[in-house]
């Protein structure tokens, strides 16, 4: 029983962070209706930014998250720019297909500089012990920081002007034009955060496992199923619906074989959407 | 006018003629790569072992087959490690660029796929890289394979396990791939033949992120001794959780990713880990063909720039097999090669190849046995060393493992 409680308890911890990589995906879809298929590939730029800084330069890992947060947003406005800027407002294919080539070719380049190698960070910080079970330091760590991170763009969202701008822009766009919100520049900066997210969850989830240039696409599906449970469009949901996520998984193993997880995680996948076509916690338009 | 006529014709007779002449002497060599895709690094460590070989017998002069020197060409694509790309690119190979030999792609999953082509067109496929057994059980007439297949890869880590911990209670964790499945159920059987006991025998999905709670669940089951994992990221991050969870494991063999020395990335959670190898750097067979381990490490090193390992050794075994079996055949003759194949029993660095005759298992690699590495401190440094058999060890073995 202690197995299950404590399979659970890691479900939570590592469901956090899964939570905030889809955070930053549903906060641009939310925004703009706009799928951000890099989406993978930045939580994986977080990895090698934290490796980069953690085992090249020989920094603590956790430093690398102000650098990862800021080179997130650059780079999430810049991809605005290249890729997404012209696609606002047409169909949802064509910023699909812009964020699927810029994709490729990040992928193409990053593996013929790195090759899909194997990177790992070591984190030495000490755990906690539930009879044989062990949670390592950096997962209880990890959770917090995802945690602290998520209610830190509730909090923009909710009470900060720009927020307020943003679920402005959200809720529709032309009135947030009549009444002065500088729309190209409230959905850039949109983009850079949820690129941001994406890269601070790479960095934390870079904490906890090994990684490769090709990792991305795991956390990509992941992140896809969370925002869908979530509910489109709204990151609170995304963070309780990763939650659920890793708590599903932690409290299944423990029951069958171990290759039904995966079955059993999207057969209630596809029955929430039958049941709650929108998520679990349903956008209402505009909640952002 | 008529003058121009002639000139263009006999220019185009002399090109002819040059063409001609050089297809005569040069054997086309196909295979595909994955140079994107997860399984790179693998499969680069064998194109680079092609590639070596290659560059070698051209050195050298070429293969003699009847006082007739033939130099050696690579035709070469990138399969993406998708196994749909490989069927497109072998048909390619042979029909357009007329390949007279192929090499296989990396990994059983993407052999396979090549092998339906290279058998329906009769020609000879030389593997190295897909230790899976089914291809060879279909009745496949041209397939050879040069390393030891998947039912044998823990028949090491068994008997070592057999000796120092007859009590050992295992734990079977694997990907849910044709190769690791393979494994695995070759070593559930080995296992029980030995006494040992099995507590835990599951397969996880590939694309798996988390082990938590699948070594929560390895905690539970009471398990000493873990033998598993699959190719790449999944045995490393496996490798990694039961360190940091404090699984305390006697002993761990993980398949494929700790024989690659990026695994010592891992730090602590590589201690120890075991794996098996099909050669590895340490390992001295006298060869009666080609270079000795030590002469074939060192020039890999000076022209290649990486460290040969065991995907490096079996790519460029596999060349130096087919041209011991053309010399042997005295031509390139798809049926006579084949023969020779059949009848090649030689020692090389890599260690002895043969293969299996009977129809049953035409092509299947009957001699060439594996060696267990395992992670090592030498000299405050992580490094692999040979600990099984007894014969072949450089290191004692370290049972068990102590977490540091």
């Amino acid at each position: 029983m202690l197995g299950v409680l404590a399979s659970i308890i890691d479900g939570v911890l590592v469901g956090l962070v899964y939570g905030l990589a889809a955070m930053g995906l549903t906060l641009i879809w939310g925004v703009m209706d706009v799928i951000n298929l890099t989406h993978g590939t930045m939580i994986v730029a977080g990895m090698f930014g934290l490796y980069g800084l953690a085992s090249a330069v020989g920094a603590p890992p956790y430093l690398a998250l102000p650098p990862v947060l800021i080179g997130g947003f650059l780079a999430g406005v810049l991809l605005y720019w290249v890729a997404v800027h012209r696609m606002v407002g047409r169909p949802p294919l064509m910023s699909l297909l812009s964020t699927f080539s810029i994709n490729l070719m990040l992928i193409g380049l990053g593996t013929s500089i790195w090759g899909t190698a194997l990177f790992n960070v070591e984190v030495a910080l000490p755990g906690f012990s539930l009879g044989r079970y062990t949670f390592p330091g950096a997962h209880i760590l990890a959770a917090v920081l995802a945690a602290l991170i998520a209610a830190s763009l509730y909090l923009f969202l909710q009470r900060s002007r720009l927020g307020k701008a943003v679920r402005a822009v959200a809720n529709n766009r032309e009135a947030a034009e009549l009444v002065g919100i500088p729309t190209t520049r409230v959905l850039a900066i949109t983009v850079g955060c949820g690129v941001a997210i994406a890269g601070v969850a790479g960095m934390l989830i870079g904490t906890l496992f090994p990684f490769t240039i090709l990792s991305g696409d795991s956390y990509q599906l992941k992140s896809f199923v969370v925002t869908a449970l979530g509910g489109f469009g709204n990151p609170v949901g995304a963070l309780f619906a990763g939650i659920a996520l890793g708590v599903l998984e932690g409290a299944v193993t423990p029951f069958v074989p171990v290759s039904w997880t995966l079955v059993i995680e999207f057969a209630l996948f596809v029955l929430v959407l039958v049941v709650f076509p929108g998520g679990i916690f349903a956008a209402r338009r505009g909640a952002l | 006018m008529k003058r121009l006529y002639l000139l263009a014709a006999a220019a185009a007779a002399t090109a002819f003629a040059a063409t001609s002449a050089l297809a005569e002497d040069t054997i086309t060599v196909g295979f595909t790569a994955s140079l994107t895709g997860p399984l790179n690094v693998d499969s680069a460590g064998q194109q680079r072992g092609y590639e070596f070989w290659r560059d070698e017998v051209n050195a050298a002069g070429g293969i003699k087959v009847g006082g007739k020197s033939y130099k050696v060409k690579f035709v070469t694509y990138d399969d993406q490690s998708v196994g749909g790309r490989v069927q497109q690119l072998y048909t390619r190979l042979i029909n357009q660029d007329k390949a007279n030999f192929l090499f296989s792609p990396y990994s059983s999953g993407l052999t396979a796929p090549a092998t339906v082509i290279t058998e329906q067109y009769g020609k000879i496929m030389i593997d190295s890289g897909g230790a899976e057994e089914k291809p060879f059980e279909t009745g496949n007439k041209y397939l050879f394979m040069v390393i030891t297949s998947a039912s044998h890869y823990l028949s090491g880590a068994i008997d070592a396990l057999k000796k120092y911990d007859p009590h050992a209670k295992l734990a079977l964790v694997y990907s849910d791939d044709p190769f690791s499945k393979a494994v695995l159920a070759a070593a559930a059987q080995q296992a029980k033949a030995a006494g040992l006991e099995v507590v835990m025998d599951e397969s996880y999905s590939p694309s798996t992120t988390d082990f938590g709670p699948i070594v929560n669940k390895i905690v539970s089951s009471n398990a000493d001794a873990f033998l598993g994992g699959g190719h790449y990221s999944d045995g490393a991050t496996l490798a990694r959780q039961m360190h940091d969870q404090k699984a305390n494991m006697k002993w761990i063999s993980i398949l494929v990713a700790p024989a690659d020395d990026k695994f010592a990335e891992l730090g602590p959670a590589a201690l120890g880990v075991t794996v098996p190898s099909q050669w590895e750097l340490q390992v001295n067979f006298k060869p009666q063909f080609g270079p000795t381990t030590a002469q074939f490490a060192k020039a890999f090193m000076d022209k290649m720039h990486a460290k040969a390992d065991y995907h490096a050794a079996s790519g460029y075994t596999v060349g130096v097999v087919l041209q011991h079996a053309i010399e042997q055949a005295g031509s390139i003759e798809t049926d006579k090669v084949a023969a020779a194949l059949n009848a090649t029993d030689i020692t090389t660095f890599f260690g002895r190849v043969k293969f299996a005759t009977d129809p049953g298992h035409h092509g299947l690699q009957a001699a060439h046995q594996m060696v267990l590495a395992q992670w090592q401190m030498v000299n405050g440094k992580l490094g692999r060393q040979v600990v099984w058999p007894e014969e072949a060890k450089s290191a004692p073995i370290m049972f068990p493992i102590k977490q540091q």
